[in-house]
């Protein structure tokens, strides 16, 4: 008969947590449905009860209204809101305004984005790749707020930006509170972000695709149009859906450097100013309505596995 | 799937009949009111107009009650009324509300009743009489907040720029205007209001009095205002730092403006001047209220104390630009700015300048006068606004 | 440098492309830089005289340091959470067929996707909500729970593309020598995945980090980072602090952000 000593002991103890472990695993193994449960349950819990519950509840409020005096949400169902939105032309303005200058800002991101994402990506070498994208990545890290009050500065009438070109004899553009300052702080601010998606999709061309274009006869520029592109076409839609989804529904960038409305300024007005949540709700409709047809067709693009 | 979307219809239904059947229970203003402070809570967190809470008399407060303060900056009544409404007002203690927050707060039952007992300014007659129990902090005898500052929108103007020195608003509002794309305006619907102000004098038959109780036809008229004005603003301020930035690098010359704002450019040394114009001002008198679920009420309620002291005050009128509430404060005031500055900048506790400034108050549907119910409410205000504003 | 299918005229044409593009990238941090070193407050150009006592005013600030430390903790706090379900997310995906999995990868990029005021809004009617409720108050956690939100969408992503680079036979191989689920995982999949979650969880940091619109609407009376720049940007007097304390969020982040970056890239060639 063995006696169980301290030695073989700590084997036996450990076999039997080892046990223990192997049988819990092997029941996951077997049990398809409780694995897919604990690894699936957590992200799709949380976004369920904090996202999707708390999304559902805001747009349920679109169909309530607002005490004028009290400022309370009074729960009686009615379209008011939308028949609101409806009738008073200045919210489509600007809505019109406001995804007018969200598809600009995406368009001329990708411009600027291709020459730095296809050098990075298939010219520099490894040390010039770390070195420029780093470069790209740095200005995220010095804070939103401040680059755009950075850009106030520069496009301030008699600010940086006037103060060189005068100098240079170009002329002033006086930018100041404007459109086009809007226009170009939202270019400046999500570049990095269009940057990076295309940057990693031109990266995953193999190059064996592209030498054998070459040997196909193809110039680099029909290679380029052919094969190069429509293979990043999913990293540049994603770096466009960045673009166009951030400019769609900021607030603080037009009201920091331009004068005029844009969605976001409306439906924070309502929320956090006017307290009239369910009017704000209405609206904010409008661009959560836009994003979702966007985002449906990136699917269709299989942009998001370029994200 | 279908396990996820059956446990998302059970939550949504959930959500549902709990916001359906939960309500917030409103303070009863006036059953038990403190007579005295107790051991304060170590914190105090309040919403302020930029400027009403500077380190100079903030500290001395932390430091003699160890009530650390924390200021959430609001630039409009509107924002003020939002937060003080969050987590069922228990994120914020105190707010200096203007009149046209401060009656919906009450109404609403977001601040506290006060016991004008626990500050003696109330009863040894320091207080401006017209801020005693004004309408706008005072409801059916019951207090909900201690006045601090007053004082009127200024017209300001680049003393360079803008020749000959205006006496009117006329400059911002007319096509005429030589000023067009640099005249500054105030981002908030309330301004509606100045609007009004001018067409009562400009256009008396329209017969506007009071210009916060507007009846429909009068309302339109100031819109029509707003509109012919609206092409020649070079900035609708929200943030302060608009308005000084824009008259700092010249872009903007001459429009409304907070004391605060014209007091931070004089000290930046800058050429700009400040009037009433002779068609008036609108204009605030701030009250400090607290929270009637004030998580830090008696460091609050040291706080109402202390900013009615006199040289508490007079230092807040230095450096805002503002008048005290407190009669005392201005001889205090003279000692600091002098009695040309004291006087016929700040109009020191004046109470004929009071009177004639049009406070801001909230426009509501009971034009308080014969004309009965016919006149707009705010949330038509902010719906009209923004149809300027936005397009 | 490459040699590769591109002629000369494209390269050098795309050389310049690329300088003027940074040159865009870093002229308001150079604006930035600038103004730290800005005697005076109105931020008018040209400067006229430079100092350096804003720096030293900006380190004495309690203001900053308690800003900069709750900005710190509600970042690892979201980046924390985003890392753990992100990866649940990524796992669940690459390796099981159900119904609706498509959905799982749009559900989780909404966040990002839709304007951050509706998830703000939302967010703090949840809040508000919560707080008769069950007594949810305004604060850190609620700051946590806002940001790690929209930041789960950034760790799934890095994860599920490496997941989709890594063989399955790796797997497979280990199970076939007697390792249990977790054996595998420990040894196997996640040293894989080390530099993936590398670089999602610097991101999702980032993400919060810099985060403003969500944060004013779930902060109650908590000041992150964010926050702080946002009252005193709005102060005349407080501008150059500012200044200050953006650049030298720039400095400190140089180092990690490097490294993160060295060790995800020789992770994508393993």
């Amino acid at each position: 008969m063995t006696v169980a000593t301290p030695e073989v002991e700590q084997p036996l103890a450990t076999a039997r947590k080892a046990g223990a472990r192997h049988r819990v695993s092997a029941f996951l193994h077997r049990h398809r449905g409780v694995r897919l449960g604990l690894v699936l349950g957590p992200p799709m819990g949380w976004m369920l009860v904090v996202y999707l519950g708390a999304l559902a509840l805001l747009f349920l409020s679109a169909f309530w209204r607002q005490d004028p005096l009290t400022g309370l949400i009074q729960r009686h169902w009615n379209i008011d809101n939308f028949r609101q939105l409806w009738h008073l032309s200045v919210y489509r303005t600007i809505a019109i305004r406001t995804i007018g200058i969200a598809a600009a800002v995406a368009a001329i991101d990708i411009v600027l984005a291709l020459p730095i994402a296809y050098y990075a990506a298939r010219i520099a070498g490894p040390r010039g790749k770390t070195a420029l994208l780093l470069a790209v990545v740095m200005p995220l890290w010095s804070s939103y707020l401040v680059r755009v009050y950075a850009w106030r500065v520069i496009l301030a009438p008699n600010g940086m930006l006037d103060w060189t070109t005068s100098h240079l004899h170009i002329g002033t553009f006086n930018f100041g509170f404007s459109n086009w300052s809007v226009l170009i702080v939202f270019c400046y601010l999500w570049l990095p972000y269009v940057i990076l998606p295309i940057f990693a999709s031109l990266e995953r061309v193999p190059p064996s695709l592209i030498e054998a274009s070459g040997d196909l006869g193809a110039k680099w520029r029909t290679t380029l149009r052919r094969v190069i592109l429509p293979l990043a076409l999913p990293g540049i839609v994603a770096g466009s859906i960045f673009a166009f989804a951030l400019t769609l529904g900021d607030y603080i960038v037009p009201s920091l450097a331009g004068n005029t409305q844009f969605l976001g300024n409306v439906v924070y007005q309502n929320v956090g100013v006017a307290n009239n949540v369910p009017f704000a709700a209405a609206y904010a409709l409008v661009p959560v309505v836009i994003m979702g047809l966007y985002l449906l067709g990136a699917r269709k693009l299989k942009a998001f596995e370029a994200l | 799937m279908k396990r996820y979307m059956r446990a998302a219809a059970v939550l949504f239904a959930v959500g549902l009949i709990a916001t359906a059947c939960s309500t917030k229970k409103a303070a009863t203003p006036g059953s038990t009111l403190p007579t005295t402070i107790g051991p304060t809570e170590g914190s105090l967190k309040l919403i302020a107009w930029q400027g009403y809470t500077e380190k100079g008399w903030v500290q001395p407060f932390e430091t003699q009650t160890g009530c650390k303060v924390e200021i959430h900056y609001s630039d409009t009544s509107d924002d003020m009324v939002a937060q003080m409404r969050q987590g069922g007002g228990t994120v914020w203690d105190g707010v200096s509300a203007s009149g046209d927050a401060t009656n919906r707060l009450i109404t609403a039952g977001n601040v506290a009743e006060i016991n004008p007992a626990m500050f003696p300014a109330f009863s040894n007659g320091d207080i401006m009489d017209l801020l005693k129990a004004p309408a706008h902090n005072t409801v059916n005898g019951h207090h909900y907040g201690v006045p601090y500052m007053w004082g009127g929108n200024l017209l300001m103007y680049n003393t360079q720029k803008v020749k000959p020195a205006p006496t009117s608003w006329d400059i911002t509002w007319e096509t005429n205007s030589p000023y067009k794309k640099k005249i500054v305006a105030y981002d908030s619907p309330i301004f509606i209001a100045d609007a009004a102000l001018y067409l009562k004098a400009h256009k008396p038959a329209l017969g506007i009095t009071n210009p916060y109780e507007l009846t429909s036809m009068q309302l339109d008229a100031a819109i029509a205002l707003l509109a012919q004005q609206h092409p020649m603003v070079g900035k609708y301020w929200a943030l302060a730092s608009d308005e000084i930035d824009g008259f700092n690098n010249g872009s903007l010359v001459v429009g409304t403006s907070w004391p605060y704002n014209f007091n931070q450019l004089l000290t930046a040394k800058k050429p700009v001047a400040a009037i009433i114009p002779s068609e008036g001002a609108t204009g605030w008198a701030d009250t400090w209220m607290m929270s009637s679920h004030a998580q830090h009420p008696n460091c609050m309620l040291k706080w109402m104390q202390y900013t009615l002291d006199p040289n508490v005050q007079a230092k807040v009128a230095e450096f805002y630009g503002a008048s005290p509430s407190v009669k005392s404060a201005c001889p205090i005031l003279v000692g600091l700015v002098g009695t040309k500055t004291a006087n016929d900048a700040i109009h020191c506790a004046d109470a004929n300048v009071l009177s004639q400034l049009a406070l801001w108050q909230t426009p509501v549907a009971a034009c308080g006068d014969n004309r009965g119910n016919t006149c707009e409410d705010y949330s038509t205000w902010t719906t009209r606004w923004q149809q300027v504003r936005g397009s | 440098m490459r040699t590769g299918p591109e002629p000369r005229s494209v390269r050098i044409s795309m050389r310049i492309g690329v300088g003027l593009v940074l040159a865009f990238l870093f002229i308001p941090l150079v604006v930035i830089v600038l103004y730290a070193f800005n005697k005076s407050i109105a931020q008018s150009w040209p400067i006229s005289t430079f100092s350096t006592k804003w720096f030293s005013v900006a380190w004495h600030n309690s203001d900053v340091r308690s800003a900069l430390w709750t900005s710190v903790k509600a970042g690892a706090g979201a980046m924390t959470i985003a890392l753990t379900l992100g990866s649940l997310a990524a796992f669940a995906i690459h390796r099981f067929k159900f119904f609706g999995r498509e959905t799982v990868s749009f559900l989780l990029v909404l966040p990002l996707a839709l304007p951050g005021i509706v998830t703000g809004m939302a967010l703090n009617a949840f809040i508000n909500f919560g707080g008769s409720a069950f007594g949810l108050s305004f604060g850190l956690l609620t700051i946590i729970i806002g940001h790690a939100t929209f930041c789960i969408v950034v760790v799934y992503n890095n994860v599920i593309a490496r997941l989709r680079r890594t063989a399955g036979s790796l797997v497979e191989a280990s199970m076939d020598l007697g390792a249990d689920g977790w054996q595998t995982f420990r040894y196997v999949t996640l040293p894989n995945l080390r530099t993936a979650l590398l670089a999602g969880g610097l991101l999702a940091f980032a993400l919060s980090f810099d985060e403003i619109i969500v944060t004013n609407f779930t902060s109650g009376s908590e000041i992150t980072l964010p926050k702080w720049i946002f009252n005193n940007l709005r102060l005349p007097n407080a501008r150059p602090q500012v200044n200050v304390v953006a650049f030298a969020v720039v400095l400190i982040s140089l180092i990690p952000v490097y490294f993160a970056q060295r060790l995800s890239m020789r992770g994508d060639e393993a």
